[in-house]
């Protein structure tokens, strides 16, 4: 781990891993939203996405290392900050010249990351159990005619209570990349002319997002 | 006005410290801040008591010796000023307030509010300057064009006092504005190029083995510093040093 050896280059690596888990985001939001409008366009993506090679054993586990090095690298830093700072202040008035949200990452993200273990116990378990332990690469449930997929989807946002934390898991999602945006472009060393429209993007992005999962889990809870 | 000052006093770098009250009266609002000071030790004095320690030498504005975090804040409530400037009437009559040194784990404490910044003084050894041949053979700056643009910016980096109030703002104690603005002030001009590559790797590697935390682009060592350096010069000094590293 020598290249992430200066503060700079961790920077610069919290960045990228950033900026791949926000192209990410696009297209897990674009896969889900098809649920919204089409049963057999859902089904048909999702079984593409989870039976494709190149998908499953090329991208996911890069995206799995994203995820995990995204975390680590975030709680390590946020570690080796504090101790930047033996004694701390009688009295420290951070909302004077800092946002909340900046000043708070490691908080949004612990909860993100709160959210990414319940998400993963609702569907990327169940999905590796099906597909790698039991063997049935079909995507059909047995009996049964079609793609389980979307049946699957709506049977998960029955319970009020996942729905709210999911709700709440993307309000921070959305808290996180307020800040994290356009950070993550600061940090590569981007800052320019065209700054304020990264920020204005960081904004919509951060907004437009996570009100889309959050859009999708309603719809499902509400006309199921 | 009358005021209650809650005051860090610590003998020396070993001592633990602590936080101790003091009561100053007839404080007058035209005052500065450090004058406000100098009449409690007076009183301290006065009384046989040791003073209060802390930095001061222009108290004009351009030394940056002046530190003091003042209601949690570097230099005091007020923008774009050192606390040599801050003045009394930005309190009210029976405030507390509440005076600290610079915290961080890179500038330890020498006693009471004067800590050590020694650190900035190493990094800036370790690339913060140009090798020019001064044996009056130099060549004329004005004769080597250079944009205004470039130059404005350099110059604004260049107003950097080193004072540090960017480390004692930043939740992380950074100073990657401090330094960022040192290695943007050579890197925007001709001269400076030739050595910008080795200048901040060595810069950089320096400010990490002093210890300070890393930059999470809070933005609050360029809200809190006293001569408006921008947030762009820490992007600049990531570019430079991704220039240097990668090419």
């Amino acid at each position: 781990m020598s290249v992430l050896s200066s503060s700079i280059a961790r920077k610069v690596a919290m960045a990228l891993s950033a900026l791949f888990l926000i192209i990410f985001l696009v297209i897990h939001l674009a896969v889900n939203l098809t649920s919204l409008f089409s049963e057999d366009v859902f089904n048909e993506m999702s079984h593409f996405m989870g039976t494709n090679p190149l998908i499953q054993f090329a991208m996911q586990p890069v995206l799995i290392f994203g995820v995990v090095f995204h975390f680590v690298m975030g709680f390590v830093l946020e570690l080796r900050n504090k101790r930047a700072r033996n004694v701390k202040y009688a009295k420290f008035n951070g909302a004077a010249s800092a946002s909340w949200i900046s000043r708070n990452m490691v908080y949004s993200g612990a909860a993100i990351l709160a959210f990414i273990v319940l998400h993963f116990i609702d569907f990327w378990i169940p999905e590796i159990n099906t597909k790698y332990i039991l063997g049935d690469m079909s995507g059909v449930l047995p009996g049964e005619e079609g793609y389980r997929y979307f049946e699957e989807l709506q049977h998960k946002f029955v319970n009020p209570l996942r729905v709210g934390a999911y709700v709440v898991a993307f309000i921070f999602l959305g808290l996180h990349l307020a800040h994290g945006f356009q950070s993550a472009f600061q940090s590569m060393g981007f800052n320019n002319k065209y700054t304020k429209c990264v920020k204005n993007l960081g904004t919509i992005y951060s907004i437009v997002i996570p009100l889309g999962f959050i859009i999708i889990a309603l719809c499902h809870h509400f006309n199921h | 006005m009358n005021l209650t000052l809650k005051i860090w006093r610590q003998k020396g770098p070993q001592d633990k410290g602590q936080m101790v009250e003091y009561k100053v009266t007839d404080i007058s609002e035209h005052m500065s801040f450090l004058e406000m000071m100098d009449i409690l030790n007076e009183s301290l004095v006065a009384n046989n008591e040791v003073p209060i320690a802390f930095d001061h030498d222009c108290r004009e504005g351009i030394c940056g010796m002046c530190s003091l975090h003042i209601n949690g804040e570097p230099h005091g409530p007020d923008r774009g000023i050192t606390t040599c400037q801050l003045h009394m009437r930005t309190f009210k009559d029976g405030d507390t307030i509440y005076i600290e040194p610079w915290r961080a784990k890179a500038f330890p404490v020498i006693k009471d509010l004067i800590v050590d910044r020694m650190a900035f003084e190493r990094i800036q050894q370790a690339g913060g300057y140009i090798s020019v041949n001064t044996s009056g053979n130099t060549q004329d700056a004005n004769a080597i064009p250079i944009s205004k643009l470039n130059a404005d910016l350099s110059m604004d980096a260049a107003a950097c006092i080193g004072c540090g109030a960017c480390v004692a703002s930043c939740k992380n104690s950074s100073a990657m504005l401090f330094v960022s603005a040192k290695v943007s002030q050579f890197a925007l001009l001709p001269q400076g190029k030739v050595e910008a590559a080795d200048r901040v790797r060595n810069m950089v590697k320096q400010m990490d083995e002093e210890g300070f935390g890393n930059c999470t682009n809070t933005g609050a060592c360029e809200v809190e510093c006293p001569k408006g350096i921008s947030l762009e010069n820490i992007a600049r000094m990531n570019r430079e040093y991704l220039k240097a590293s990668i090419i």
